[in-house]
Order: structure tokens, then sequence, then C-alpha cells
């Protein structure tokens, strides 16, 4: 039994513009949601707030194990993962980029070599694990992104638009990623998507973002 | 000319034969200010990583302050260290005026509002989504900052070495503060002043080139570090 995940009666905005209003929805464990909405329209607000990373105004993102519902703390965060539009890849190698989640977990040295170089080749990028980080091509770059997220086995792992301005090619091997990722994990897997093609592809719920709300699509 | 052409050609000798009392007064330079520049970078990096990473009260004012000591003119720093050095200052007692020690607090001075403020920069500027990502990672709150000043080191490094520049270029604050004394407090910069004064050109252009390849050192190494920190990515 993996996580739960519930959003109920999130409120949230920015300088008096209402961008999440009365937003409601509860995740279930193992299953795929591919977000859909115009832009502007809160998905990735939303994420950011499932991520932890911002306050909503009110209402309340409920992380839920077994029942019981989980403090917002170090430990929870570590369970979660969000991957940035902007991937906010670090100026190093590649290998210290997908390293660091373990590191800080206090992974040792003989198991992040092992998971990292799992990650990347599960992401196709095995052979540029000592190249610089900042001489990757936009695809890589994402596919970086998500090695990174993966190799600390997330439980809700959410990734905001994983093939915005990438070719096919790389579009093609990152959907291939979500697929296996969804067969292989228990995780709830969250994505937000423009094409509405990818969505069916990829998800086992389609959700549309309205009026600052969740609905399905 | 011909004067110009022998200094040199004496010059070059000096160097070649690896004159004693030239590298005795090189090394006594190097070990000043290196060690200045290690005591300022030890201070001055926290205090630009703290200014860039936390809204703490009044450091738009420490800031400003910071900027300001950029620009302090050596010879108001040794001016000042020396009142308070002097044997009827405040630490007269401590017994540092012409000493090697008191040379390395006044480059200090010098250099910490360099370290400092460039850290600063340097941090303020990563882009914020390098935060994000190690927080989207499980970094603590240490963590984050952590990887938001190693996303910054080739520019701090950058902001380091023009604090040496500075240190190993300045002459009013030590001649002050150390007294130019032959043999224990007679730097590179100190002495060419001395020896141009007393028309003794040869010693006094073999540092001035000595100095010079160390400011043509300085220059590549901050080049070349401006150049590693230019090569970030924060992603697409």
């Amino acid at each position: 039994m993996g996580l739960e995940l519930e959003i109920i009666h999130v409120f949230r905005s920015y300088n008096g513009n209402p961008i999440l209003r009365d937003c409601s929805f509860a995740f279930a464990g193992g299953r795929t949601y591919v977000l859909q909405g115009p832009n502007g329209s809160g998905k990735s607000t939303l994420f950011r707030t499932l991520a932890l990373l911002e306050k909503s105004d009110s209402g309340r993102v409920e992380y839920r194990d077994g029942g019981r519902i989980l403090a917002a703390d170090l430990a929870l965060r570590r369970r979660i993962t969000l991957v940035l539009p902007r991937t906010g890849i670090f100026n190093t190698t590649v290998f210290k980029n997908v390293a660091y989640g373990l590191k800080i977990r206090g992974v040792s040295r003989a198991e992040i070599e092992a998971r990292v170089n799992d990650a990347l080749l599960a992401v196709g990028l095995g052979h540029k694990k000592w190249q610089r980080a900042s001489e990757l091509s936009s695809g890589e770059t994402k596919r970086l992104g998500i090695a990174r997220a993966m190799v600390i086995n997330p439980e809700v792992f959410m990734l905001d638009e994983p093939t915005a301005n990438i070719d096919s090619a790389n579009t093609a091997i990152i959907e291939d990623i979500i697929l296996k990722m969804r067969q292989d994990r228990q995780a709830i897997i969250l994505m937000i998507t423009h094409d509405p093609a990818q969505a069916q592809r990829l998800g086992d719920d389609l959700l549309l973002m309205q009026d600052g709300k969740i609905i399905p699509a | 000319m011909q004067s110009i052409i022998e200094g040199f050609a004496a010059a070059f000798r000096l160097i070649v034969t690896l004159n004693p009392e030239l590298w005795r007064i090189i090394l006594l330079s190097l070990e000043v200010s290196g060690t200045a520049l290690m005591l300022a970078t030890v201070l001055g990096l926290p205090v630009g990583a703290f200014l860039a990473l936390r809204r703490a009260p009044l450091r738009g004012l420490v800031i400003s302050l910071l900027n300001t000591g950029m620009g302090l003119p050596p010879v108001a720093a040794g001016l000042f260290l020396y009142l308070f050095l002097s044997r009827s200052g405040p630490l007269g007692f401590i017994g540092l005026l012409y000493t090697p020690t008191a040379m390395i607090v006044a480059q200090c001075i010098l250099a910490f509002p360099i370290v400092a403020s460039l850290s600063h920069a340097a941090i303020a500027n990563v882009d914020p989504v390098i935060r994000q990502a190690a927080i989207t990672l499980g970094a603590t709150p240490i963590q984050e900052s952590l990887a938001v000043v190693r996303e910054a080191r080739y520019s701090i490094l950058a902001g380091v070495m023009a604090g040496l520049g500075r240190v190993m270029a300045e002459v009013g604050a030590i001649i002050i503060v150390g007294g130019n004394i032959a043999g224990y407090t007679r730097v590179m910069t100190t002495t060419i002043a001395l020896e141009t004064d007393k028309g003794n050109f040869e010693l006094a252009i073999a540092l001035g080139i000595i100095l010079l390849t160390i400011s043509f050192s300085i220059t590549v190494a901050l080049r070349f570090f401006q150049r590693l920190g230019q090569g970030g990515t924060s992603g697409n």
C-alpha cells in the first residue's frame, strides 16, 4: 500500500488573481493521471502545491499512508518529487546531477553508483555519464531531470510538461520512460501535457484544469 | 634608454640566477597576501552567502557598506589600522605594528569586502530554479543553501581571485602598518616603491616583472572561472 494523495478545498491566488478555486481531488496509488488545460489555468500551481513547494491560501494537501495523515515534513518530501518544467540542472556532470538526491539522503557510494547507472541507462544517457550537464541538448536535459527524480524512487512522481519544447525522438523516449514507470512502480504518477494524444497514450485518468478546479476530462 | 635596457638585463639576471633576496621578498609577499586572502574568504564567503540566502534585517545597509568597502583606499585602511595598532592605540598592547601579521590584517580588511560582496552577487544571481530543484529532490534547508552556493562556486572563485589581485598590487596599507623593514616586512610592492625612490632599478624591475606575471596569471584564472560559471545550466 503506497501513499495516497488528496487535495481538499484548496484556494490559491497571486496578486489578487485566483488560480486555484476550491480545488479538490483524490489521487489513488498506482495510477497515472494526466492533467491538461490552457496556459494560466493553474496546472503548474497545482503541482507546486502538491509538491509542497508552495502553500495554499486555504484548504489543504493531504498525504496518507495506510489511512494515517502524514505531516508535511522532510520525511514526506523525500517520498515525493516534482520534475520542474525548467529542470534546474546543476552545473556539474550528468552523474553528479543524478547522484544528488541519493547523496543528500546519505546513501553509500557503491549504492549511488549502481542506482545512478541504472537510472541513466533507463533514460538512455548511460554513455554521457561523465559529460557536463550543460553540454546536453534540450531533450537530453529533460531526460536527465527525469533520471534525477527517478533514482530516488518517489512514491508520488510529478512531471510538469516533461516533453515541452523538445523534438519527437526525445518525446518518444520520455513517453517510453513514463510507460515503463507505470508498469514497474506502485507510485502515483501525475503529469501535465498540452498534447491530447499523448495524454491518451500515457494516462489511466485524464483530468482537465478548468476555472481553478480539477475535473475528469 | 640605455639605462632602461641595462635595468631590464640586470633584472632578468636576478630572476634567472634565483637571487635570494628577490625570492625572499616574493615568498613573503605570497605568504602575506595568501594568508590575508584565505582569512578574507573564510570570513567573507559566509557573510556573502548569508546575505544572499536569508532576508536578514539591515541586509540592504550591509550590502551597501560592503560595496563601498570594495573601493576602500588602501592608504586610508592602513592609516586607521595604524591608529588602532600604534602603541597609544586601543590595540597597541598586542604589539602587532610593523609585523607581517599587521600586514595580513590590513590586506584582509581590503579583501574582505571584495570577497563578501562578489560572493553575495554570485549566489544571489543563481537561478531560483536550482533551489527549487534541490527541494523537490529532498534537500534539507542547509542542503538546499549549499546547492545554491555550489552552483555559484566558479563566480565565487572569480571573486576570490579579484580579491587576490587587489591585495597583491596593494602598497598603501602595508607600507604604513608593515614599515617596509628589510628581510622582515618588505614585500614586492613596497620594495618596488623604495628601490625606485633610491634609483636602484634592477630589483624594482625584476619584482615588477614578477608582479605583472602574477597579475596576468590572476586575470587568466579569473577569466577561466568566469567561463566555467557561464557554463551553468538550469535546464530548458
